[in-house]
This record gives structure tokens, C-alpha cells and sequence, in this order.
């Protein structure tokens, strides 16, 4: 089936050739149907002169009918129509029609108009006025006629029959009419071809015009109201596939951008929403529980008092009161949790906080036959930590392992390691300032729950602001308006105006103009704005090099997560445990490396396992 | 025209809470330590009381259905009712404590508390009372803590000053040491931890065997503490704002806290 892109092609098309193919077939008949006529006439005329000439004899011998045996045989000739001769006063004196002779010709006639339509006879006639087409009736089909004159010549009026005299210019008229059925046969035959070729032509156009139009427009539009569905129906990890590099293509890719974006936008809007609702949560399920805690830790505190003599029950009473406070210090820390409490880090060696990790985890280990292989490396030096946070990490992350564990021969593996990592995508920009110092970080406006960086910019007589990700290198910017390296634009301190753009320098990628900034007391930020180069350089940074980061690999040969739920597994309240577990885990792990300046990443295969690796910075004395 | 003062009844505490359970509990200590408590359950039903009798001291919860904790302080302070408050919410965060002493509450006890800590506090409160308002009667609302210029106090117990090298001392005020027993110790947080605004920094416990919580009144890490005080803890009640201090910390916060301590005036 064509789609309505298809048949409306088709149809201008179709039409284009008609109109093409009429024009041309009009040209092409209307001059093949000259020289097939100058043909004929040119073989009139011959033929008028040979029987002229061979009459011309027996004429002169006035040998009737030797003249008129000449004339009935050469009218046999097969569309000869008519051979007639004139005299100068009308009469027919000879005719291959036996059954007119004699008789007068009106001078109204079509035949003798062109010579006698003034009074006084003209004597010469270009060949041209002598010819003439038409039907001798309304149904017949048409004929072609000639009239060649008869000159007088000495041999006519000396001749002794002395049947003319001197005196006569023009002795009579040869009238020859021949039919024109082949002509009009070929010119029919022409017709049909250019009609049949038309038909072929517009029914192979449309045949391409059709394939062509399914290759290149209806697969990538019916690609695209797909990727639309599934966007719509909320699926917006959709990516179209297999892009073309035309304008569809582009169309696609831009598509793709946006579903990308929007996917980006809708994560922090979820994440953060996710966070405030369990700051709503934690924040109601203190107040809830804080009060029988009061309940509990006051009558029980208060029984302590007076139980002062009979140890046995001031023991038991201990517990109670111990364990309340407990659960307060708890509540306390999810409320902390809600509001992202800043860590209390200290120099420790991770070493020791996976071994303390252990030791807690120790017993449900034992309890699923778990074996928990620890790799640790020899004199690794300490990270700044939050000592409980990191040992709430790695717990967690154990407890996981074994959740995702469901056959008897599991193991774990965490192997410890120091690497150096490059600044890029890791070093954080947490000040920078314009030339005058006004403060550039932005704070409302969050690139991966950091603030950014915001830049105004001027292009076309447009003013907009762009976010710079103030994570070195790794590029998040949210484009307010999108500098194209050809048009004229210009970056400014969104406080003061003055110029951000660098005078002499263009980026060493791309030859884009770019901007510089100022990180203070950390040297000069500088980098392309335009989205496919995004060049940056932060001279300070790059000239530490690498720096070290100690490596924490958390191994297990469990189940695996498919590639669908893996980058949705640091979700807040993301969970396959279904209502065993919270979902909470992996995030709450996530925002603590995120606050420690350390990351966290996975790869997983399905049926194998799957492999954490986390990283914090390591302190070097 | 009644003289209703004459049907006044004289109270030690009034307990405001939408909880029973913390009412009951606030009760059966007060009559151990022998106090004269009344209860409201609601924060209309505690206006017309403080209206009709009179009361040494209140406790009052921050989260309570139509009139809240910090409305019932507005309230108190429009009508000139000159009672210390102490108030307590289950939903404890720094924010709620801060906000409670600038609101003119005297002190803050988060939920859940042991029967040692509510009395700490209820004897301060008590204290309090006494020394800031003199008896049942004076008028002014105002709580004035006296301290050296320089100084900023969060609520009137403890001080924070801002050192040239951008460093913070923190002590306990004058007015906080009149409201105990001389002091008998004082534990001290170590050196390199984070202490938080409005949350407790230190334990001081008096001759009378009370422990008092002191509220830190800026966010930091601490880099110093006094070390004299080991040897010499009379040093805080001597010279409690230059001698005495307890610590100095580096302030993670200190613009954005500054809003929530009063300036010092002699």
C-alpha cells in the first residue's frame, strides 16, 4: 500500500509526465505528420508531371485514347483516387473515372478556387496553393489533391491537329487526388505508442517513486511514530536504531537527543522527588515514633531510678533503656539520612572497616554457605571517611551480594587496590569567579545534584544562561541557547557583564571562540561551548595529574542484573526484592561515595555475576 | 469586679502535648520530684490556663494539631505571660531547636528524652525562672543574657565568638552556669568531631549529680578545647566567657548561622 506521502508523490509525478509526454508527443507527431505530408506532396507532384509528360505524346499525336489507356492505368495504382483533366473552359476531357468525361466542372469548386476566385484566371501558382487536403464527403476519410497546369508549348500549336493556339499561356489542368489512409494509419500508430509509453512510464515512476519512498521516508517516519509511542508510553530509554544521514536521520538523532534529555530531566526530577517524599516519610515516621519512644525511655528511665536496690531488675531495666536509646539514635539517623547529614570523615584504613563489615555480616554469611573471599591489598593507604557510613556501605553491599546468591557454592570477593585515576570526570569545581569575582556557581540549578555553573549568553540579540557541569570533564551542560561556531556570540559574568570569551585563544579542537574562568586559587578553567566538541582544560588540575584513589572491587557469582535494570539500580526505592526490601540500599550507598567525592559503578552478566567497584580518594602523606 | 487571682491556682509546670503518653510521663516525674504539674492537651486549652493560674515553668511540644509550638510562644509573648518555655518535638531536627530559641523558648529537648534529661532541663527551666523573671508576675517577656560584646549567644546557654583567625570559641554562659549547681565535670567531645548547631556539644554535670546537656551554638569541627579545665574546672564559673571556654572549631556554616544567634551587649 503507498501511504499518503507516496500517492501524493505519485500523483505530481504522474501528472509531471503527462504534461511532459503530451508536449513532447504533440512536437513529435505534428512533425512527423509534415513530412510524411511533404512526402506526399512531393510525390504528387512527381507523379502529375510523369503522366504530363507521358500523356504529352499521344496528345500531341491527339491519340485519344492512348491518353486516356495511360490515365486508367496509372489510376490502378493503388491510392491513386482520381486523375482528372481539364480543359481551359472546364470540360473533362480525360478522367480515370470513364463516366465524367465531358463534363463541366464548377469553377466553385475546392479544385479550381485557388486559381479562379478573382475574375481573371491566374496563369502560375506556387506548388504549395496548388495542393489541398480534404474529405470529398463528411464520413470519408481524407485525401490529398494536386493541380498541376498544362503549358502551352511550340510543339503544341504547331502540332497539326492546331487544336490550341499560340496565344494560350495555360492549355488545361491535371486535377490529381490521392488518398492520405497510410499517413493517418502511421500518425495513429505513433499516438498509441506515446500513449502506452506514458502509461509505462507513469506506472514505473510510481513503482520507484513507491520503493523509494518506503526505503528512505516510511521506514524512518514509521521508526519514529514507534520511538513517539514509546515515549508516550513512558518508556523513554527508547533509542531509535540504524540512523540514516539524511534529514530523517537527523530528525531521528535529534529525537533520540531529546528522549535522552528528557530522560536525564525526568531521573533528577525522580530522584529528587524520591528524596523529598522520603523526607516527608522519615520526617513523619520520627515524629511517629519518637513519641512512644518518649513513652518507653521515660518510665523506663524513670523505673531505673527507683529500682536502685534490686539489681536483678535495674539490669534488665539497663537493657530497655539502653536499647531505646538506640532506637532513637537510629531515628535520628534516618532523619539525618532525609536531610543528607554531612559525613564526620576521618583518616581510616578501609582494610578495617571491610573487616569490621565482616565480622557483622559474618553469621548470615555462615547461615547461606557463603564464602566471602577478602583480597585486601598490603599497606593501603587511608582514605577520609565517615567510618560508620563506609561500614553501613560495605554491609549493605555484602548483604546484597548475598540476596543475589541462590545456589550453594556462592562467593563473594573484594579485592582492595590502589590506582591513580585521571582528574577528568572526577574533580569537582566548587568556586569559580568572572574577572571582577562575582560568584559564578549556581545553585538552583543542579547538574548531577552539584551545583553549576552559570554562564550568560548573547547570540543573535537572544540572551539565555548556560549551565556548566561543575564536574571537570565530564560535560552535563544544560544550553540554554546553543553557540554555533559560525555565528557571532558573545559569554558574560551573568552579574557584571564583563567578557568571558578568551581574546586571542580559539579552541585547539574545533577553532570555536572559548570561555575562560577563574577557579580561585585553582588556576583557570577554560573550554569550547559548542555541544559536539566540548573541549575543556583546567590547567591546574591537569598539572597534578592523576591522582590516587583507593579501589574497592565487590565480586559475587550470583544472578546477575540485566542490562534493563542496571542503570536503575542507584534509583531511590528501586528494588527487585519486591517487598522484602526498600530500595533504598544502592542509593543511600550512591549519596554516600557521592559525599565522600568517591563513585561507585557496576557491570553485571546475567547468570555470572555481577562486580561493584567502588572508588575513594586516597590520602598520601 | 471577681478577683479571679484569688481562685488562681500556683503550679510548678504545665505540660503542653497532644500525647497522652508524654503528659503521663511529664506527671509521674513531677510527682517524684515533687512538682505541682497541670496538662493541656491542646495549645487553646493551655492559653486559658496560663490565663487563669500560674505557672513556673512550661513545656511545650513543637507538632500539635491547630495552634503549634511556635504560634503558642507568639501568643504567650503578645499576651506578656512571662513564663520560661521549654519545648520538645519528636521531630528533632536543628532547625526546629534553633528556631525554638530564637522564638524565645529558653530551652530545647528533643523526643525522645530519659527521665534524667527532662529533669536537668525542668530544674534549669525552674531555675531560670527565678533569675530571669523574679517572681510570678514580672512582665517582661524579654530574655536579656548578659555577655561581653563580641560575644553571640544561642538562647542563654551558650556563647560563640568569632576569633581574627576565622576560628570560633565556645562556651557556656553566665547566665546558663547561675541556672545549676556548681559544676562537678564537664565531658568534652574529642578533638577532630563535628559538633552541630542546636544539638548537644557537651555534658556538664553539677555537684547535685545532674547531668546538663549544652547546645552547641554553631556547626564546626573541633580543633581545641580547653585543656585548663581539667585541672581547674572552677576556671568556667570564673571567667566563663574568656578563661572557661570549652572549644575552638572551625565553622562549616558560620554566615548562614549567624541569623540564628543574638548579639552580645553588656
Amino acid at each position: 500500500m503507498f501511504n499518503k506521502i507516496g500517492l501524493k508523490l505519485i500523483i505530481a509525478a504522474g501528472t509531471a509526465i503527462i504534461i511532459i509526454i503530451g508536449i513532447y508527443a504533440y512536437v513529435n507527431i505534428a512533425s512527423q505528420k509534415n513530412i510524411l505530408l511533404e512526402e506526399v506532396k512531393r510525390h504528387s507532384q512527381q507523379l502529375s508531371e510523369t503522366i504530363i509528360n507521358s500523356t504529352q505524346y499521344s496528345m500531341l499525336a491527339n491519340r485519344r485514347q492512348d491518353t486516356h489507356n495511360i490515365i486508367t492505368s496509372i489510376s490502378q495504382e493503388k491510392c491513386i483516387r482520381d486523375i482528372r483533366v481539364l480543359n481551359k473552359e472546364g470540360r473533362i476531357i480525360y478522367s480515370s473515372d470513364s463516366s465524367i468525361i465531358g463534363h463541366m466542372v464548377d469553377r466553385k469548386a475546392e479544385a479550381c478556387y485557388t486559381c479562379h476566385a478573382t475574375n481573371e484566371p491566374l496563369h502560375r501558382l506556387d506548388f504549395e496553393d496548388r495542393t489541398r487536403i480534404f474529405r470529398p464527403h463528411a464520413d470519408s476519410n481524407r485525401v490529398f489533391g494536386t493541380i498541376t497546369a498544362i503549358y502551352n508549348q511550340p510543339s503544341c500549336y504547331q502540332a497539326s491537329c492546331h487544336a490550341h493556339s499560340s496565344e494560350q499561356t495555360v492549355l488545361g489542368v491535371l486535377d490529381l487526388t490521392v488518398c492520405l489512409e497510410p499517413i493517418d494509419a502511421t500518425i495513429q500508430e505513433a499516438k498509441i505508442k506515446v500513449a502506452i509509453f506514458a502509461i509505462i512510464a507513469i506506472f514505473g515512476l510510481a513503482g520507484v517513486i513507491s520503493i523509494v519512498v518506503r526505503l528512505l521516508i516510511s521506514k524512518p517516519i514509521n521508526n519514529l511514530v514507534n520511538a513517539t509511542n514509546e515515549v508516550a508510553a513512558g518508556n523513554l530509554n527508547y533509542h531509535i536504531k540504524d540512523l540514516k544521514k539524511d534529514e530523517l536521520g537527523q530528525l531521528g538523532s535529534s529525537f533520540n537527543n531529546m528522549t535522552k534529555k528528557l530522560s536525564e530531566a525526568r531521573m533528577q526530577l525522580f530522584q529528587s522527588d524520591k528524596m523529598a517524599s522520603l523526607g516527608r516519610l522519615a520526617a513523619g515516621v520520627a515524629h511517629e515514633i519518637n513519641n512512644p519512644l518518649t513513652g518507653i525511655l521515660t518510665y523506663s528511665s524513670f523505673l531505673l531510678k527507683r529500682t536502685k536496690n534490686y539489681p536483678e531488675l535495674e539490669d534488665d531495666l539497663q537493657v530497655i533503656v539502653r536499647e531505646t536509646k538506640r532506637s532513637r539514635e537510629i531515628v535520628k539517623g534516618l532523619l539525618d539520612f532525609a536531610r543528607q547529614s554531612v559525613p564526620k570523615k576521618k583518616e581510616v584504613i578501609i582494610n578495617d572497616i571491610i573487616n569490621k563489615a565482616k565480622e557483622v555480616i559474618e553469621n548470615q554469611l555462615t547461615i547461606n554457605q557463603i564464602k566471602l573471599d577478602l583480597q585486601l591489598r598490603e599497606k593501603l593507604p587511608p582514605a577520609k571517611v565517615d567510618a560508620n557510613q563506609m561500614q553501613q556501605v560495605f554491609i549493605n553491599m555484602i548483604v546484597n551480594a548475598i540476596h543475589a546468591i541462590n545456589h550453594d557454592h556462592g562467593k563473594i570477593t573484594i579485592v582492595t587496590d590502589l590506582t591513580d585515576l585521571v582528574p577528568r570526570g572526577i574533580a569537582q569545581i566548587k568556586h569559580a569567579v568572572c574577572p571582577k569575582g562575582h560568584d559564578l556557581m549556581d545553585h538552583s540549578q543542579k547538574i548531577g545534584a552539584l551545583p553549576s555553573i552559570k554562564l550568560h549568553v548573547r547570540k543573535n540579540k537572544q540572551e539565555r544562561d548556560i549551565y556548566l557541569d561543575a564536574v571537570y570533564g565530564k560535560n552535563r551542560h544544560q544550553y540554554g541557547i546553543k553557540p554555533e561556531r559560525k555565528s557571532d556570540f558573545e559569554i558574560f559574568c551573568p552579574k557584571c557583564d564583563m567578557s568571558l570569551l578568551e581574546d586571542y585563544n580559539n579552541c585547539p579542537q574545533c577553532e570555536a571562540p572559548i570561555y575562560s574562568i577563574e577557579i580561585p586559587g585553582k588556576g583557570m578553567l577554560r573550554g569550547c561551548l559548542m555541544e559536539d566538541c566540548k573541549w575543556q582544560y583546567w590547567d591546574e588540575i591537569e598539572k597534578e595529574g592523576k591522582k590516587p584513589f583507593i579501589e574497592i572491587k565487590i565480586r559475587d557469582n550470583g544472578t546477575g542484573i540485566p542490562d534493563e535494570n542496571l542503570d536503575k539500580i542507584f534509583e531511590p526505592f528501586f528494588t527487585t526484592k519486591g517487598q522484602k526490601g526498600t530500595g533504598l540500599g544502592l542509593a543511600v550507598i550512591w549519596g554516600i561515595l557521592d559525599n565522600h567525592e568517591g563513585n561507585i559503578s557496576v557491570s553485571s552478566t546475567v547468570g555470572e555475576g555481577t562486580e561493584f567497584t567502588l572508588r575513594l580518594p586516597a590520602v598520601l602523606s | 469586679m471577681i478577683d479571679w487571682k484569688k481562685h488562681a491556682k500556683a503550679y510548678d509546670i504545665l505540660a503542653v502535648d497532644d500525647e497522652q503518653v508524654i503528659i503521663d510521663s511529664v506527671k509521674k516525674l513531677s510527682a517524684f520530684e515533687d512538682w505541682k504539674v497541670d496538662t493541656a492537651k491542646q495549645a487553646e486549652d493551655a492559653l486559658d490556663k496560663v490565663r487563669s493560674n500560674t505557672y513556673r515553668l512550661i513545656i511545650c511540644d513543637i507538632m500539635m494539631p491547630e495552634i503549634d509550638g511556635f504560634q503558642f510562644l507568639d501568643e504567650l509573648k503578645k499576651h506578656h505571660h512571662a513564663i520560661p518555655v521549654i519545648m520538645t518535638t519528636g521531630y528533632s531536627t536543628v532547625e526546629n531547636a534553633v528556631k525554638s530559641l530564637t522564638k524565645g523558648a529558653i530551652d530545647f529537648l528533643p523526643k525522645p528524652f530519659t527521665v534524667d534529661e527532662l529533669i536537668s532541663t525542668v530544674i534549669r527551666g525552674l531555675k531560670f525562672g527565678q533569675l530571669e523573671f523574679g517572681h510570678a508576675g514580672h512582665s517582661s517577656t524579654e530574655i536579656v543574657v548578659p555577655c561581653p560584646s563580641g560575644h553571640y549567644h544561642l538562647g542563654y546557654s551558650s556563647w560563640s565568638k568569632l576569633d581574627d583567625d576565622g576560628s570560633v570559641r565556645i562556651g557556656c554562659t553566665d547566665l546558663f552556669l547561675k541556672t545549676l549547681d556548681s559544676i562537678d565535670h564537664v565531658h568534652l567531645w574529642d578533638l577532630e568531631s563535628d559538633i552541630i548547631q542546636g544539638n548537644t556539644c557537651a555534658h556538664i554535670d553539677s555537684e547535685d549529680e545532674i547531668s546538663h546537656n549544652l547546645l552547641a551554638p554553631v556547626t564546626g569541627r573541633i580543633i581545641e578545647r580547653n585543656e585548663n579545665l581539667i585541672d581547674n574546672i572552677e576556671l568556667i564559673e570564673k571567667d566563663p566567657y574568656f578563661e572557661g571556654w570549652l572549644y575552638r572549631v572551625i565553622p562549616s556554616n558560620l554566615d548562614y548561622e549567624y541569623k540564628y544567634l543574638s548579639p552580645c551587649n553588656d
